[in-house]
């Protein structure tokens, strides 16, 4: 009798927690948090990855227009002392800038988890080694490595290298993270269940861990994109990065360098900051909604 | 015993990563499809209009491979760079500045940008975890998730920007501040002091905004997790004011992952401290970097990458030394 009393109770648990899954399948998901940070990532990046298409000229190209245009309804933000229309110039830039923070961002999630899980789940000399060289490579630090980088390519380059050198440097952090988290699983039930199954670590790694871990993988990738986006842009402002692709941080660079506050030019200036402000606004909800969103269905909060 | 071994292995660390890092610099540039001799050369031809013989230029080649350490096979190389910068601390002449030595350049320059990132540092740590756990610890009042928003409205803000919009205020929109400041040199006296205290203030700021956002949430979820734990309640119903709570049960423990953080982001401080440099115009390692970047002065360049990698790591070593004196249970281990 008194085991029948304690299974019972126990049984409609299951069923309420199933119920309630389903009655939110995808709400659980939607804070209000996550919702304006996606709203805004739609429309910033729907809007740059599409309008280009309506663009009258490529805005990289200079003299296209008259030259110091005030704002008006043919140019948006008026033009640059370039001869280049600044909302263009905008658009172009945003899309450049996202391509190049996902390309950096699908580079380091790729390396990192790889190399966080495998130095987690195998362990002894490897993981020892393995760390040594993640913590050196957070040691260094990344903006004199790409100044001198900078300094020795000099515009010799494609505009993507400059994302090849940042996944060279930029891994060895989600790396860390994804290795702590591969320690806290490996001692958990379900992996032991797998390995006494006969599953070897890769097969672990892959079909019991991964899931696990993708939530994580996903905001990383969000964190990523910002870091890549604000290392390319801050290599820009200061010149060192390829200035003449349209970026977040090269129309701050032109912008600097033509004096657009003193020649009155203020939304050559004002415009990029706050699209910029507003974008990494847009990623960091996004990134901070979605993980409160998983902790929250983990149950770890 | 638990702390000398800890010091122990901390400090072969320490080695290692320089040692790791120093090979690192060391290869970067040999990996690159550039040769920068070959670069100066050419410029030096195209000033010249071709006019330098063959055998001037083989002669030219090389006393540049002598001067930059290119000569020999790689491995001989990697020999004589680490001996060099190791045990003589030698970085060869300035190529702009010719013959001064890169050594004392990067040492001038060296007391200004650590001057400058250890204040900011300090006061955006302190005044950043003293909102964060204020913010933290009252989290249930609305004056908490005000203080929190204004840490999300910060963090993200990319820091480039944060430096250009508070020259952009303070310079341009209110002229309270230089818009490029100068920093007198030589021998110091109270005005020149002064001077540069007050023109170091908007570059501070700058680096101050920078930590504070990021010390602020990091530090509020750590004091909400820890003002939950059982012992805290337990001080509560004791008969513990707030005040002793918040400091002595709920700070002192919150305080070690951020000791932990502050170390492991140093090398990300010091990139806002160069960025900060360039665009202020400030006399320290960045601005050095940057025009060593535009004339091609590759000596420069490297001598103030290695000084970075030993300055972020030592600043590392020297905070996770002191852990231990914050840290009990690695002292009774």
């Amino acid at each position: 009798m008194a085991e029948i009393g304690e299974t019972a109770p126990s049984l409609p648990a299951p069923a309420v927690r199933t119920s309630s899954r389903r009655k939110e399948t995808i709400l659980w998901l939607l804070t209000p948090r996550l919702i304006i940070g996606l709203t805004i990532l739609l429309v910033m990046g729907g809007g740059s990855m599409i309008l280009p298409v309506f663009a009258p000229v490529d805005p990289s190209f200079q003299g296209s227009y008259t030259r110091n245009l005030p704002p008006s309804f043919d140019h948006l933000l008026g033009t640059t002392a370039l001869g280049q229309d600044i909302f263009w110039y905008l658009v172009y830039s945003i899309r450049n800038s996202l391509i190049l923070g996902i390309v950096v961002a699908i580079g380091v999630t790729v390396i990192a988890t790889t190399v966080g899980l495998s130095a987690g789940f195998v362990g002894g000399n490897f993981e020892r080694f393995v760390m040594l060289i993640v913590d050196t490579i957070i040691t260094i630090p990344l903006l004199p490595v790409l100044i001198i980088l900078g300094a020795l390519i000099r515009g010799n380059t494609s505009f993507l290298a400059v994302g090849f050198i940042i996944i060279l440097f930029g891994w060895a952090w989600d790396a860390r993270t994804v290795r702590s988290m591969a320690l806290s699983l490996r001692e958990r039930e379900f992996i032991n269940m797998a390995r006494f199954s006969g599953a070897n670590t890769p097969q672990i790694i892959l079909r019991e861990v991964f899931p696990y871990v993708s939530a994580y993988i996903l905001v990383g990738f969000i964190n990523v994109i910002l870091f890549a986006i604000n290392t390319e842009a801050a290599l820009a402002v200061i010149g060192l990065s390829k200035v003449e692709v349209p970026t977040l941080g090269s129309i701050i660079f032109w912008a600097l360098n033509f004096n657009a506050l003193f020649t009155g030019h203020y939304a050559w200036m004002i415009a990029p900051i706050v699209a910029t402000v507003t974008l990494f606004l847009g990623l960091f909800l996004t990134s901070t909604g979605f993980n409160a969103a998983f902790a929250t269905k983990r149950g770890v909060q | 015993m638990g702390v000398l071994t800890f010091i122990a292995k901390r400090i072969a660390l320490y080695f290692a990563v320089l040692f790791i890092g120093l090979s690192i610099t060391f290869a970067l540039p040999r990996f690159m499809p550039v040769n920068p001799i070959d670069g100066y050369i050419g410029e030096l031809q195209s000033r010249a209009s071709a006019t330098i013989a063959p055998e001037g230029l083989a002669e030219l080649r090389k006393s540049l491979e002598e001067l930059y350490g290119l000569q020999g096979s790689v491995f001989e190389q990697y020999l004589a760079y680490m001996k060099r910068v190791v045990i003589d601390f030698d970085f060869g002449p300035s190529y702009t500045y010719f013959p001064h030595p890169v050594s004392s350049m990067l040492a001038e320059a060296l007391p200004w940008t650590m001057g400058l990132l250890m204040t900011a540092t300090v006061i955006a740590w302190c005044l950043g975890n003293t909102v964060g756990l204020v913010a933290g610890y009252f989290y249930k009042k609305r004056a908490a998730s005000i203080l929190e928003f204004v840490g999300i409205l910060l963090y993200p803000i990319p820091y480039y920007i944060l430096a250009i919009s508070v020259l952009m205020i303070f310079a341009y929109i209110f002229p309270i501040f230089p818009l490029s400041a100068t920093f007198p040199v030589g021998d110091m006296t109270w005005a020149k002091v002064g001077t540069i205290l007050y023109n170091s203030l908007l570059p501070g700021l700058a680096l101050v905004l920078a930590g504070f956002g990021w010390n602020i949430l990091s530090m509020k979820a750590l004091a909400i997790a820890t003002s939950e734990e059982p012992y805290v309640t337990f001080a509560r119903l004791k008969g513990t004011t707030h005040r002793t709570r918040m400091l002595r049960y709920v700070f002192r423990n919150a305080l070690l992952p951020q000791v932990t953080a502050l170390a492991l982001s140093l090398g990300v401080i010091f990139n806002g401290a160069l960025l900060t440099e360039i665009i202020f115009s400030y006399p320290g390692i960045g601005l050095i970097m940057r025009q060593a970047a535009s004339g091609g002065d590759y000596n420069v360049l490297y001598g103030a990458i290695t000084v970075s990698i030993i300055a972020v790591a030592t600043a590392g070593l020297l905070i996770d030394l002191a852990y231990p004196l914050l840290d009990p249970r690695i002292r009774h281990k």
